[in-house]
């Protein structure tokens, strides 16, 4: 194609550096907020000329945002791993329709679910009647397996050519080593994505720990994130009063956030070259 | 977005393709009982014996699953019918009393439930007409890019925020618009003062639809970015050779070739026009008031969960889910009706 005059590409690089300024700046801010000492301020964008982790030191000496921390490091590491297994089994299990009988009208009872949700109440008194209510599964057994993310994997494994399995079947491995042997290894991306989901999920699960948790002691980062820099509850209350005056409340309140944050930021660049290219652009072509 | 990409993805196929996207044959009805007495002669339940008996794995690898869609999504379901009853919580659901369509008739007599229904509605508008196209605009700008390093860059920087959850977004965004954010602090320079956007009811609908584009806006490029990889470069070139400038080749070949995705996509929307960001309105209500920040699913928790009147507030969720399916059913016919593939 022919190249665009020099308007139209002016016009683009503006709009670029538009985008990018709307997504990232409120990065920046709160990353610089958060390192910035008592006395200096930060206005629109300045950098201070001066920085300091105390904020960070003083929260993670503290007992409260360490202790979210683990809780949600916690919940996201095992529900992913419960999620990813049982995703996968039932995405394999229901890849052979013709020869499982049964199988079809499990794939409907799942379908069904993506149509028709049961709604709020009905689902905290389940939980409640199970006793879940301030235990930790009621964060991950609600939401063990997703619907979508099942069928993602299950037309994922619909794609493998069946002479794979079949060779192997006739070797004489069981079903259940064509699963592990050959399904899994030959489903890395699809997992890795999933796997991102699930855990992007946990992580930033809010309204069920609010529900389902009512001892605060229990409670993931994403409430005690809110308490403290949504809703604004005294922070100095909670921490280390040996920190108070080196350090600004307003610094830790965007500590906080940073911390909340900082998991996703590390794991977001190894995860995200798999759903530019292949995996779930492969899964939404069908 | 997430959810509605998949079935998006089997709706996006040719019917026939769709269909066996499931794994289903054209050729054979849905129910596997009429299938068996339809083709094979053998009872269901003695292929179903047999099949155990050669495939345990298969049956062990369904049954986890099976089990938790029974009790977390269909327990619940048989779990509305509170929306009947005066559910009390000490007598449970066998004991508590049952008053008909009592609960239903008290949703029309609220004050309350009109207005988290006006929002909900103005709120659906709103994300209908503006964030609803936004991915469209974008994948359509970014796929005008010719370099794909940069194409690639920006990619990485406008699906983060989808990463982010709605308290750390909230956060970020009063760090910028809130009391003593950026903008108030930059137009307290100008000796403009107390702007807070972040707690203005009468800015408070704007402010979510700018929230929801700016959180979703690159995660919604990515099933765009798929169709627009469709369509075929011929079309292109022989625009161009018909001398189609870059604006007629969008729209075109790149608008019509987005039409299907975009119907799917519509049809979806439709389902939750009485769905508005739950944890988003949550976490801002505080702020702004229940006048402006009421919707249909936050009354529901406020009045239920909160407030203790469960059988009000279930009826609530009960017409929301119906009302929902009801409109995605309809959207597809129509959809159907009007020459584009539909959903399902």
């Amino acid at each position: 194609m022919e190249k665009p005059s020099a308007l139209v590409r002016i016009a683009k690089v503006v709009a670029i550096a538009i985008i990018v300024t709307l997504m990232l700046y409120p990065f920046a801010y709160v990353i610089l907020a958060s390192l910035t000492p008592p006395g200096e301020t930060l206005r629109f964008g300045l950098i201070p000329s001066d920085w300091t982790l105390d904020a960070y030191r003083s929260v993670l000496a503290g007992r409260i945002i360490p202790r979210a921390l683990m809780v949600s490091v916690g919940i996201t590491v095992v529900g992913t791993v419960l999620s990813v297994g049982f995703t996968t089994m039932l995405a394999f299990g229901l890849t052979r329709t013709k020869d499982i009988p049964g199988s079809k009208g499990v794939l409907y009872v799942v379908l069904f679910t993506m149509l028709f949700g049961a709604g709020l109440i009905p689902n905290f008194i389940l939980v409640k009647e199970l006793g879940l209510l301030n235990s930790y599964w009621s964060l991950i057994l609600p939401g063990l397996i997703s619907a979508f993310n099942m069928l993602v994997v299950r037309n994922f494994f619909m794609q493998i050519p069946a002479e794979l399995t079949d060779s192997a079947r006739i070797d004489g491995a069981s079903d259940r080593q064509v699963f592990v042997r050959i399904m899994l290894p030959l489903s890395k991306a699809v997992i890795a994505v999933i796997a991102l989901f699930y855990a992007v999920g946990y992580w930033n699960a809010f309204f069920n720990a609010l529900i389902y948790i009512q001892d605060t002691s229990k409670w993931p980062i994403q409430l005690v994130l809110n308490t403290y820099a949504v809703q604004g509850s005294p922070i100095s209350s909670i921490e280390n009063p040996n920190a108070a005056g080196s350090v600004t409340p307003h610094a830790i309140q965007m500590a906080i956030v940073v911390l909340a944050t900082l998991p996703i930021l590390c794991v977001y660049p190894f995860a995200q070259r798999f759903f530019t290219k292949g995996v779930l652009t492969g899964a939404i072509k069908g | 977005m997430s959810e509605p990409s998949s079935l998006q993805g089997q709706a996006h196929a040719e019917p026939a393709e769709a269909r066996a996207v499931l794994g289903q044959d054209p050729a054979t009805p849905p129910v596997p009982s009429a299938e068996a007495g339809a083709k094979q002669p053998a009872p269901f339940l003695r292929r179903l014996a047999n099949a155990i008996h050669h495939h345990p794995w298969m049956y062990a690898f369904i049954l986890p699953g099976l089990a938790f869609f029974v009790l977390f999504h269909y327990v619940p379901l048989l779990g509305n019918v509170i929306a009947f009853q005066d559910y009390s919580p000490y007598l449970g659901v066998i004991g508590s009393r049952w008053v008909g369509l009592q609960n239903f008739a008290a949703i029309f007599r609220d004050p309350e439930i009109i207005n988290a229904i006006t929002n909900t509605l103005i709120i659906s508008f709103l994300q209908l007409v503006f964030a609803f196209p936004a991915p469209i605009a974008l994948a359509i700008f970014l796929n005008s890019l010719l370099s794909e390093r940069i194409k690639r860059w920006i990619q990485t920087v406008v699906y983060l925020p989808h990463f982010l959850s709605w308290v750390i977004v909230i956060a970020l965004w009063q760090q910028v618009l809130g009391g003593a954010g950026s903008l108030a602090n930059g137009l307290s320079l100008l000796g403009i003062e107390n702007v807070n956007l972040m707690s203005d009811p009468s800015f408070f609908k704007v402010l979510v639809v700018l929230q929801v584009i700016w959180k979703d806006v690159g995660w919604g490029t990515i099933i765009f970015f798929a169709a627009i990889s469709t369509i075929s470069a011929e079309l292109y070139e022989s625009a161009a050779v018909d001398g189609a400038g870059s604006w007629r080749r969008i729209w075109h070949v790149t608008l019509p070739g987005l039409l299907p995705v975009t119907v799917m996509l519509l049809i979806l929307q439709l389902g939750n026009v009485l769905t508005v960001g739950f944890e988003q309105l949550l976490l801002q209500q505080p702020a702004v008031g229940a006048g402006a920040a009421q919707v249909i699913d936050t009354f529901v928790y406020y009045r239920g969960i909160a407030g203790g009147d469960w059988g009000v507030s279930t009826a609530v969720g009960l017409i929301k889910g119906v009302v929902g399916t009801v409109l995605v059913l309809g959207a597809n016919r129509l959809a159907k009706r009007l020459g584009t593939d539909g959903l399902f």
